[in-house]
């Protein structure tokens, strides 16, 4: 940290050091939409709808559930609703960057089309609304920009490869889910979490169309969520 | 059907991010919201990965996308990028079949 925050040029270092760090996050993120353009077709999507879902969903953990529910065979409802409670961690994301961001009318909404995992992650650390907005805005925009590249490349090449089984794409679904899900399995209690969801989701699948599974297991974030103790607190 | 389903959720998403940067943050900034939220995705990606690798339909099956996992687990512990461990994932699968 710099001893003198307020000065010119200091201002003018941290802004540069915030755009560098979040350029480095939005490539290395950016990149990966080449696997979910190779699975969404592998899937049954067809390239159209796989560029459309990175153009407009633009929140990858919920594109690739969508896919991948349909993929296991899965109704169109269920992945969307998938899609759907995955997204609502965006809105928790927005809870806490609104006041840091603190844009209103078209900016705001703007700035939602952004508001993902990473954008939040450079921009929640920030102590002003311009270096927030900065990092905000440099890693969604350069995410933004690769991941739709990505994305169109991944899935007109998915679609020259044919079977996909014979390159494991059916198997890069579930690597693609335990990367997401590897960094928040810190916590104990979201290993519990997580012990349980697979156990309810695969007790379910002989029981329960495709779909149902995935959807019925996250009836046990809500369980633990409401009958858990706040975490910290004392018995 | 693919194309309403497609919309709904993309809909939903947008409107998911704008309502947190919208709403008042007393109105959902509570606990047992909190709680309930930071889960989900924890429930939802475990449940995904078991799904993905070990369901056939409506059978459980044991087959090369358990030995995908396997290597995508032993990249994670080595850090690897996430690229790395959906190929590496691929790869393990596709060559396993080839055997």
């Amino acid at each position: 940290m710099s001893p003198d925050p307020a000065g010119a040029d200091d201002l003018e270092a941290a802004r540069r050091g915030v755009v560098r760090d979040s350029l480095g996050v939005g490539v290395a993120t950016g990149l990966y939409g080449v696997s979910f353009g190779a699975v969404s077709v592998a899937s049954g999507l067809d390239v159209w709808q796989t560029c459309v879902l990175s153009l407009v969903m633009f929140t990858g953990a919920s594109q690739f559930a969508f896919v991948g529910v349909l993929a296991g065979g899965g109704s169109p409802v269920s992945a969307a609703a998938t899609a759907l409670l995955l997204g609502t961690r965006n809105t928790l994301y927005g809870l806490r960057m609104a006041p840091l961001l603190a844009w209103r009318g078209r900016r705001r909404a703007g700035a939602a089309h952004l508001l993902i995992d990473e954008s939040t992650a450079m921009g929640v650390t920030r102590a002003t609304t311009p270096l927030a907005r900065t990092g905000f805005l440099v890693t969604g925009v350069t995410i933004f920009v690769l991941w739709n590249l990505t994305t169109l490349a991944g899935a007109v090449a998915g679609e020259a490869l044919g079977d996909p089984r014979t390159y494991g794409l059916d198997a890069a679904v579930g690597g693609a889910f335990l990367a997401l899900l590897w960094p928040r399995l810190r916590e104990p209690r979201h290993r519990v979490v997580a012990v349980l969801a697979v156990a309810v989701a695969l007790g379910l699948v002989p029981l329960t169309p495709a779909g149902v599974p995935v959807l019925a297991a996250g009836g046990v974030a809500l369980l633990v969520g409401l009958l858990g103790r706040p975490p910290g607190r004392r018995a | 059907m693919t194309w309403l389903a497609i919309a709904v959720a993309c809909a939903g998403c947008y409107l998911l991010k704008l309502a947190g940067l919208s709403v008042p943050e007393r109105v959902l900034d509570r606990p047992v919201v909190r709680r309930v939220a930071d889960l989900i995705p924890v429930a939802l990606l475990a449940a995904l990965v078991a799904v993905q690798v070990a369901a056939d339909d409506q059978r459980l099956a044991l087959d090369a996308r358990a030995a995908g996992l396997g290597a995508a687990v032993v990249l994670l512990v080595l850090r690897a990028p996430f690229l790395l461990v959906v190929v590496g994932a691929a790869l393990t699968a596709a060559l396993l079949r080839l055997l």
